[in-house]
């Protein structure tokens, strides 16, 4: 037994901040004053406060370390470690109590509204090592399932919670394992998407490095249920670490037992092989995962036949992803009504997202569904920093949409977020402030969508080109009103018409914001001006005669010679010469000059 | 993102052919084998060169135009050589409302090079990639495996210079 526990995390918003540094310095020192038998270092999965990081939470104390140096570990050990003493100037502030004590974590407004189901062993244990799995109940759900249940058992369990899928479009889960049992085959198979290619989703990352053995345990499950021996899990080669803990996690459970032949004794077999994704956003979509997984161009395929009937390798198979997969085990260990019981009537459960963007805390939130978006940016976010406001949330990534303050109050699931032409898609949540340009930011996404459109079906192929393309217009100043209307109706033709989800999604955020901010559309067209000059060809730089003071240094910094005037005599920008650099304002000690 | 084909002259080693090889026999027959070669191959030489592929097509008895099918969809495999680092600046979603698209911009002013270029010393290539899911660290990119999070275009040309130097 230790008398310590350092918990370090080992995510990779964290090792991006050095916590590989941090590890090595603490069990210097700790070797140092000689606790090595006293104080364990544990590299957990992500705590989901990455903005924070690196994090280091000492137990039994419960005391929260952020934005650790590696300069301040000798201090944690001396003081804390072997006096016994928390090191209150490095603690998260929000755990510092007035009276000096500190409070729980789970009593910040960060982790107080979260509730972990997914997440529920990241950050808690080592996920390189099986046994602290299964010392929080790890394989019993698949002991339970392979001993006590008939797969028509499982699959009734899973349909009876609503669990939906936590990919994109919240297809039953329960259901799909059904259709896939129903269809008899010499071979079926059990894929796992985590291929996120969402921009600003990472929660299926954060558990793939935190908990790699519930997406093993589950798919073993899932393979009991429909009759499969053989699993795949996709996933994206841009996550190295995520990547090494499968493997490692897919070798120790072959070596327990709890994969391969005869698990527990039961004549059931069941493997897992990784594949690598080499970055293609559509092999998110289940046909062309499938497709790439086989070892071709990643490009969907019609549906029907559907892949519960021929998927890979043109035998029955279930894909789900990872969230999802995460759930499983505990509705097998805790019941259908459990889970019933948590979330709301049409989308039991609970949801992580990923916050990001112009939010103060950014990191992976887990929070039941129907908590309001507000709830979700204001309270646990932490709201928008800097002073400036909340503009709109843009979930689903380039196939969902911008919510805008208007909607702040909505119950987060997944039929409300479709009303409201948004989507739940796979939990990115970015937040923007009033300095983002909502025409820019669907011209961002279309782009996005552009290069990744796989080529095969001409809606998507031309039609997004053809979008962006009016777009560019737009932001050039150059757009007429017809140009909004024809890129309107340009939207429904691809959402109708095109072969997979990304094309069909794909004109979500230009309808979105269309939708919600369409003046700053009108505005661009007829003024020809971007209110939150981001724009460029449609941004002026203008001195503030009031303000400017004539020291000369910008009309030095400026490339192109287009500021003139006199020493202590208010500047003038040229506009026709400006090329909008904004050399000029960065230099400005005055701040007199502003985008117009 | 449109692949270029490399001029470059292909400039192989018999130890990478060995290796090569080695990976297209532990491949071949299985079922989808081209990617993992692809994936292998470039590690070993770098990026993929046409004469690489057609090793591959040979190896594994299937035609050029299908290995140089998947090796144009996939973002990751690269036609053209890299640099002795190279830059990855994040435009995803989370980066771009943070203002990456000002330290790419700032990355290219002091480079002297776009997105998938490479410099004439071959010393920087710059890469603009996709979310690395680092987002609680926007803007971010990285120089080979370093991680430069949290970035202001102010700090590009003081990062870059620790790269130059003892390489001038």
């Amino acid at each position: 037994m230790y008398r310590s526990n350092v918990l370090v995390c080992g995510g990779t918003g964290c090792t991006s901040s050095n916590s590989e540094v941090i590890i090595e310095r603490l069990k210097e020192e700790i070797k140092n004053h000689g606790l090595e038998k006293e104080v364990n270092v544990v590299r957990t999965g992500c705590f989901g406060l990455c903005a924070l990081g690196p994090i280091m939470v000492v137990y039994p104390e419960g005391a929260f370390y952020s934005m650790v140096k590696p300069d301040d570990v000798p201090e944690i050990v001396e003081e804390h470690l072997l006096k016994g003493r928390i090191v209150k100037r490095l603690l998260y502030q929000e755990t510092v109590v007035d009276d000096n004590a500190i409070k729980s974590l789970n009593e910040t407004p960060f982790y107080a509204k979260q509730r972990r189901i997914a997440l529920r062993n990241c950050g808690v244990i080592n996920p390189e090592v099986i046994d602290e799995y299964i010392a929080v109940d790890g394989y019993k759900a698949l002991g339970k399932v392979l001993t006590e249940m008939t797969p028509q058992e499982v699959i009734d369990v899973v349909k009876a919670s609503g669990l939906r899928g936590r990919g994109g479009a919240g297809f039953p889960t329960g259901l799909k394992w059904s259709f896939a049992a129903a269809n008899q085959a010499d071979q079926k198979y059990v894929c796992c998407n985590a291929d996120e290619g969402d921009p600003g989703a990472f929660m299926d990352r954060s558990i793939l490095e935190g908990d790699p053995h519930v997406v093993l345990e589950s798919m073993a499950i899932a393979g009991y249920a429909i009759g499969a021996s053989q699993g795949y899990i996709y996933i994206r080669a841009e996550y190295p670490i995520a990547v090494k803990r499968l493997q490692k996690a897919i070798d120790q459970a072959h070596e327990y037992g709890l994969l391969g032949k005869d698990i527990f004794g039961t004549g059931f077999d069941f493997d897992i092989s990784l594949r690598l994704g080499a970055g293609a956003f559509v092999c998110g979509e289940e046909t062309a995962l499938m497709t790439s997984i086989e070892g071709k161009r990643g490009e969907p395929r019609p549906r029907p036949p559907f892949p519960a009937l021929k998927g890979l390798f043109q035998k029955p198979t279930i894909l789900n992803n990872v969230e999802t997969w995460a759930n499983v085990t505990q509705i097998i260990l805790n019941g259908a009504d459990w889970f019933r019981s948590i979330g709301t009537e049409r989308s039991p459960g609970t949801k992580v997202f990923a916050l990001g963007g112009k939010i103060k805390h950014t990191g992976l939130v887990e929070v039941p569904m129907g908590t309001t978006l507000r709830e979700i940016v204001e309270e646990i976010g932490g709201g928008v920093p800097d002073g400036h406001t909340f503009k709109a949330a843009q979930t689903g990534g380039p196939s969902g949409g911008c919510i805008p303050a208007s909607e702040l109050d909505i119950k987060i699931d997944f039929d409300n977020l479709a009303s409201i032409g948004a989507m739940m898609g796979s939990g990115g949540m970015i937040v923007m402030d009033d300095t983002a340009c909502m025409v820019d930011i669907a011209k961002f996404f279309l782009e996005f969508t552009v290069d990744e459109s796989c080529g095969k079906c001409t809606p998507c192929r031309v039609g997004t080109r053809r979008l962006l393309e009016i777009l560019n217009k737009i932001t050039s100043g150059n757009g007429t009103m017809e140009d909004i209307d024809r890129m309107e109706e340009l939207c429904y033709y691809l959402k109708e018409n095109s072969l997979c989800a990304l094309g069909q999604t794909a004109p979500n955020p230009v309808l979105s914001t269309l939708k919600y901010f369409r003046d700053e559309y009108i505005a661009h067209v007829k003024d020809k001006h971007c209110p939150a000059g981001v724009c460029k060809a449609l941004t002026n730089y203008v001195i503030d005669p009031q303000k400017c003071r004539g020291c000369t240094l910008c009309a030095r910094n400026c490339p192109v010679g287009a500021i003139s005037g006199s020493v202590k005599v208010p500047h003038v920008i040229d506009t026709k010469k400006c090329i909008k650099c904004g050399a000029c304002m960065e230099k400005c000690k005055f701040n007199a000059i502003e985008k117009k | 993102m449109q692949k270029r084909i490399s001029n470059l002259p292909f400039t192989g080693t018999p130890e990478q052919e060995e290796k090569l090889n080695a990976v297209i026999a532990r491949h071949k027959g299985e079922k989808g084998a081209i990617m993992p070669c692809l994936q292998e191959a470039q590690e070993i030489y770098g990026y993929l060169p046409v004469e690489v592929q057609t090793m591959i097509a040979k190896g594994l008895g299937v035609p050029l135009e299908e290995v140089f099918g998947v090796s144009t969809f996939y973002s990751q495999f690269s036609l053209t050589p890299k640099g002795k680092y190279n830059i990855s600046v994040c435009l995803g979603t989370a980066c771009y409302v943070k203002g990456a698209a000002a330290i790419l911009d700032e990355i290219t002013k002091n480079i002297g090079i776009q997105p998938e270029e490479c410099t004439p010393d071959g010393l920087f290539s710059l890469t603009a990639c996709r979310c690395i899911g680092a987002c609680g660290l926007a803007p971010v990119m990285t120089i080979n495996d370093e991680v430069y999070g949290r970035l202001v275009p102010e700090e590009v040309a003081g990062i870059l210079a620790k790269y130059k130097e003892g390489n001038a």
